[in-house]
């Protein structure tokens, strides 16, 4: 028995298909690139976590003790949330254009909490006649909530080697 | 009224410094020129001390890190006896770069073009087959890794400076080493750099940067999101102490350039000044922290350490903000439109793991690329590069605020105006 099935043996989240999870995460990057923050915040659980570490943190990392972009909580995901709707935010005022890709999406396992999901992604920003292109791969944790795909993480492990010339993350990735 | 800054009314190519009519004008060529950048890197960076990192990077004997300091590739590294030292990261032979890693521990490097090799105190270790080069050929020194001119540090932090006459670190520091004090004083273990670094670039002239970060006039327009949070964290606009950052709040020109702002803002501290949201264990670590300080540094001390926000500026490139956190930013250009910035979190060593988190939570909040609030800097200082397109009919950025006043307050732009006067007795080479 791997490692794998003794998790999936473990009352884990049984796995829906790949294409579910695709669904969702196209779903995701729509509403995304359609600045519906607050539909995007729906798909969220109340424990769940938003967490961009500093390049070469990886999977390892933990914002409790290495400096991170971005290590929000559920709650401060909200104002996250908040901030970028009003005109104040000025990074994103007026809104940039962007369009959230994903692809090579895989299942790597489930447990208690959820089914693991891992993709790729390329998400390009475009303001003030520049484009900015984000890369890198997004590790979700997936749940089941009321016959529902629920994000209860979603940890982004940027593929560049600093934000050159992108200079912030002041939009969601 | 009386004039209550330097003495004098200076009018440079780039600065008008009117002490008579309380005006003070730069040229906004002076973001945007090629050839300003040119002799800043002549008069300004080779003659400066460049802040290199910080000790605790480098915890154990042959430890190195890579890092980009004043427009150079450099090794900072510990020799096998403990030693700090910093090399240019270039190898004598013919100029590839030695180390390639950002980070690691070795008792030797060796270039990977050509395989010439040095131990970790720079010294010319290749083997060579007998006949190679001639018996004395490492004998001079003239095929070590080259040593920049200067390393000096000042309560753990680091320095260079590619001028091998340039006067003693902490005389160069002037006012600015007691600020560095007050950071190294946090705690009675010492101060580390927290893992993980933020390194972005800025669509911008660096000076920008140096001018936004100890401009406490800008916070309330540019941050009104951040600020917004922090009162619904706080429980409401009636929960959040303004009076205290409007009593609290000056400015002072600290020498050599160097200036910090001064203030009590309404954000939470991590050293002893936690928030009623932080709960019950942050108040008792807060009540034990002050009473740690107060013995070891005495209660003024303890009172400026756990709760005054600093902001320092030390000329040139360096940023030193201890505010919701501690940051240690520095930034260097590529263009006079465009500079690279990297930034750390310094925490005290030892830190207990849960005050660890909020101070780290606490820096998130503002700080950094995904920050609340420094992702509007960068849009603020690209749109004023942006608008300096316009140099030729609109020359002149204005800092005159408070000029007048004594003492000038953090949110005035004394801080800036002690950064321009260095900066102009440089480039005009008085």
């Amino acid at each position: 028995m791997t490692a794998q099935d003794l998790t999936l043996a473990r009352s884990a989240v049984q796995p829906r298909s790949r294409a579910d999870y695709e669904d969702f995460l196209y779903r995701e990057a729509a509403l995304l690139d359609q600045w519906r923050l607050d539909e995007w915040y729906e798909l969220f659980t109340p424990d769940s976590v938003y967490e961009i570490p500093t390049v070469g943190g990886g999977l390892e990392a933990q914002p409790n003790n290495s400096l991170f972009y971005i290590a929000d909580d559920y709650r401060r995901l909200h104002h996250r949330v908040t901030r970028l709707k009003k005109p104040t935010a000025h990074a994103e005022f007026p809104h940039s254009t962007t369009v959230h890709n994903v692809n090579n999406v895989r299942i790597e396992g489930a447990d208690e909490d959820g089914v693991r999901v891992v993709c790729c992604f390329t998400t390009y920003r475009s303001k003030h006649h520049n484009t900015d292109t984000y890369i890198g791969h997004i590790y979700y944790t997936l749940a089941e909530v009321d016959g529902e795909i629920r994000i209860r993480s979603k940890r982004i492990v940027l593929g560049m080697n600093s934000l050159q010339p992108h200079g912030k993350i002041s939009i969601i990735l | 009224m009386a004039t209550v800054e330097m003495p004098g009314s200076k009018v440079g190519q780039w600065v008008r410094d009117d002490q008579q009519a309380g005006t003070f004008k730069v040229n906004r060529e002076a973001f945007t020129s090629p050839e300003v950048l040119a002799l800043e890197k002549e008069r300004i960076f080779d003659r400066s001390w460049l802040y290199l990192g910080h000790g605790s990077e480098l915890k154990n004997p042959n430890d190195f890190l890579t890092r980009y300091v004043g427009g150079r590739e450099l090794i900072f590294n510990r020799s096998r006896k403990g030693e700090y030292q910093a090399f240019l990261n270039v190898c004598p032979h013919r100029g590839a770069q030695v180390v390639r890693e950002p980070t690691g521990n070795a008792i030797s490097f060796k270039c990977f073009y050509h395989g010439w090799a040095f131990n970790n105190n720079g010294k010319f270790a290749t083997k060579s087959r007998p006949g190679t080069y001639p018996d004395d050929f490492d004998c001079n020194g003239a095929v070590d890794l080259a040593r920049v001119p200067r390393l000096e540090s000042y309560r753990d932090f680091f320095f260079i400076s590619y001028d091998a006459d340039i006067g003693p670190l902490a005389e160069y520091l002037a006012g600015a080493a007691e600020i560095l004090d007050l950071v190294a004083d946090h705690s009675p273990n010492g101060m580390e750099i927290v893992g993980g670094t933020q390194e972005y670039s800025i669509k911008a002239n660096w000076k920008l940067l140096v001018e936004n970060s100890n401009d406490g006039f800008h916070a309330s327009e540019t941050h009104e999101t951040y600020f917004g949070y922090l009162m619904d964290e706080l429980g409401g606009p009636d929960a959040v102490d303004l009076k205290s950052l409007d009593q609290i709040n000056r400015a002072r020109d600290l020498g050599n350039g160097h200036a910090v702002v001064e203030t009590k803002a309404p954000w939470g501290r991590p050293i002893a000044r936690p928030l009623q949201t932080w709960g019950e264990q942050a108040k008792t670590d807060a009540e034990s922290m002050i009473a740690e300080l107060n013995e070891r540094v005495g209660p003024e001390r303890a009172l400026l350490i756990s709760d005054r926000d600093r902001n320092m500026g030390v000329f040139p490139n360096l940023v030193m903000n201890d505010i919701m956190a501690i940051t240690v930013r520095t930034f260097y250009p590529d263009a006079p439109d465009r500079m690279t910035v990297r930034s750390w979190a310094l925490a005290p060593v030892g830190e207990e793991p849960e005050a660890r988190h909020r101070r780290l939570n606490n820096f998130l909040e503002f700080l950094g690329p995904g920050g609340f609030a420094t992702p509007d800097d960068v849009e603020a200082l690209e749109s004023a590069q942006r608008g300096y397109g316009a140099v030729k009919f609109a020359p002149w950025n204005d800092i005159s605020r408070g000029m007048h006043r004594d003492p000038p307050r953090g949110d005035d732009e004394a801080q800036m105006r002690a950064f321009w006067r260095e900066w102009n007795r440089r480039m005009e080479a008085e």
